[in-house]
């Protein structure tokens, strides 16, 4: 984040290249959690799906943030397969329409955008918050997000904020009983284990955090 | 993890290359997108078939593709939906101008990608209609779950309406058919060992060497319950009686009897279980006219069975009957 009121295309750049890093460190992880109450793939894919997203991306120079996310969208719709293909490849699609022709984002764009997400995601896969999908940590970090932004927290703090409430909405799927996706068949035997989807979800967030935020930190600050 | 494999990222890719070095004659494989075709497709004036799925379940969908069965088949990585980009490519390369039948299996991921590629399709002006098979009678049907499994009667599905579309009906017509078949046909399945994805690298689930997973799902889902190993008998009646009273089957019944291998159960312990079903349904007067035993729709390595049961009548049994030329399915062409 240049002044730490907008992010530039070239911080979209970094968050992406900085969740792709992200699944494939936790492509194992994901998998394990995946294996408990669904079919063993997620980390898997999420991985090979980003890696692709990752070449797709190099291309691009124009600037455009919209382009940069339909980019991502499209590339994760077309290799990930499995529910995640079409609803990471869903959210990153309308993420995108949403910052259409956008060479910056302020706090207000970035809430639109995960906004217009969000809604995607639940219009193509039909869940609701409770369901234990990542529709459980997005939408509290959604609405911490627009709270933060109305709050006239500064964008670093609405970042954290957000990415604090995915991390508990994440955590709440712990209980849950699966009604939505492959880990619905287990009924009752889908609680006690968190959810996959919203744990890829909290890490999407927690990176975009992490690469925007400290606004006020030296502007050589590595990632821990 | 012991597997006859190369690298595991390559055995999609090269499982395809195998299936296009052996079968010239009945199919075309096309790589980036995947998809399976007809050797002689697109057939102009004769509804499409399209199928798809994660891999791992051979010879379902790919070898099912040829005359009388499907003309095309989308596959994903191993039990992973295949994506958008491969079923519009496969849809566009196999219609004929009579429109195009998508039969979905009822997963989340198979039926997000599918919608996707069938609202895709019909942008490009292609008419297609998409049945979603839903046979599996392990898990509840209810508004808290996402529906039943498509297991075992997808196979009986794609064979039926492909003797239909080779008779040139309609779309409208086929799509019903479909419908039907799915109505009357339900399955359960157990297993007695877990299964690898070549990519995971360790078996999906553990089950003890005394243990089965009774209603376990075809890509090592857990079913309803996990208990201490029984004699075919027990196991028999167990599949048996839910799906017997589920549609229902009745006295007087004819049905076609499927006994399905996961892929790690050989013929002889499938003959077991098939004397054990003859007789639970002739107890119940139900019978058996047309049956299928073998590995048709498997889970990887795994050990185990399912059974499928489909309600016949004239018009499913001469269909049935039909000829059939694929690698995976063959009789009467």
């Amino acid at each position: 984040m240049h002044d730490g009121v907008t992010v530039s295309y070239d911080d979209v750049l970094r968050w992406i290249q900085t969740f792709a890093a992200t699944m494939a460190e936790q492509r194992q992880y994901l998998t394990r959690l995946d294996s408990a109450i669904g079919d063993a793939d997620h980390g898997i894919n999420m991985d090979r799906g980003m890696q692709a997203a990752l070449a797709k991306v190099d291309g691009l120079a124009d600037g455009d943030i919209g382009a940069l996310l339909k980019t991502v969208g499209m590339a994760l719709v077309s290799t990930v397969g499995g529910a995640g293909g079409p609803l990471y490849g869903t959210l990153f699609l309308q993420m995108g329409m949403a910052t259409t022709n956008k060479s910056e984002l302020g706090p207000d764009d970035w809430r639109a955008a995960l906004d217009a997400g969000l809604q995607g995601v639940q219009m193509r896969g039909k869940a609701e918050p409770g369901d234990k999908t990542m529709v459980d940590a997005l939408t509290p970090a959604r609405d911490a997000l627009s709270a933060a932004v109305a709050d006239g927290a500064s964008f670093d703090e609405a970042l954290r904020r957000s990415a604090a409430a995915a991390e508990d909405g994440m955590q709440a799927t712990i209980p849950l009983v699966a009604r939505k996706g492959r880990a619905s068949y287990l009924g009752e035997r889908s609680a006690g284990h968190q959810d996959p989807g919203a744990t890829s979800s909290y890490l999407l967030l927690r990176t975009a955090a992490d690469t925007w935020g400290g606004a006020a930190a030296p502007t050589d600050k590595e990632e821990s | 993890m012991k597997k006859l494999i190369n690298r595991p990222e390559d055995v999609v890719t090269e499982e395809l290359r195998g299936i296009e070095a052996a079968h010239p004659d009945l199919v075309r494989v096309n790589y980036g997108p995947n998809y399976i075709v007809r050797a002689d497709a697109p057939l102009q004036g004769k509804v499409a078939l399209v199928s798809g799925g994660g891999s791992g379940h051979e010879p379902m969908h790919g070898g099912f593709v040829g005359m009388g069965m499907l003309d095309a088949a989308c596959p994903g990585e191993v039990f992973t939906s295949p994506t958008p980009d491969q079923m519009l490519e496969a849809t566009k390369a196999v219609d004929g101008g009579a429109g195009v039948l998508h039969i979905v299996k009822n997963y989340t991921g198979d039926v997000m990608n599918f919608d996707m590629a069938a609202e895709l399709a019909r942008g490009e002006g292609i008419d297609v209609e998409s049945v979603v098979i839903d046979d599996d009678v392990a898990v509840q049907d209810s508004l808290y779950t996402a529906g039943r499994r498509g297991v075992g009667t997808t196979v009986l599905a794609e064979k039926i309406c492909g003797a239909a579309a080779e008779e040139r009906r309609p779309l409208a017509e086929v799509a019903e058919l479909c419908r039907k078949v799915n109505a009357n046909g339900r399955s359960m399945g157990m297993a007695l060992t877990s299964c690898t994805v070549p990519a995971a690298g360790a078996p999906t689930f553990e089950l003890g060497d005394d243990e089965m997973e009774i209603g376990i799902g075809i890509h090592g889902e857990p079913g309803r319950e996990r208990r201490k190993l029984a004699p075919a008998a027990e196991i028999s009646r167990e599949l048996t009686e839910p799906i017997v009273s589920d549609v229902p089957f009745a006295e007087g019944d004819e049905v076609l009897a499927f006994v399905n291998s996961m892929g790690g159960t050989p013929l002889i312990e499938l003959y077991v279980v098939y004397n054990e079903l003859n007789r639970l349904l002739s107890e119940r007067g139900i019978r058996i006219t047309r049956n299928l035993i073998g590995p048709y729709i498997t889970s990887l390595e795994m050990a185990g069975c399912s059974i499928t049961l489909l309600k016949l009548d004239d018009e499913l049994t001469r269909l049935w009957d039909a000829p059939v030329k694929t690698p995976g399915l063959r009789w009467g062409a």
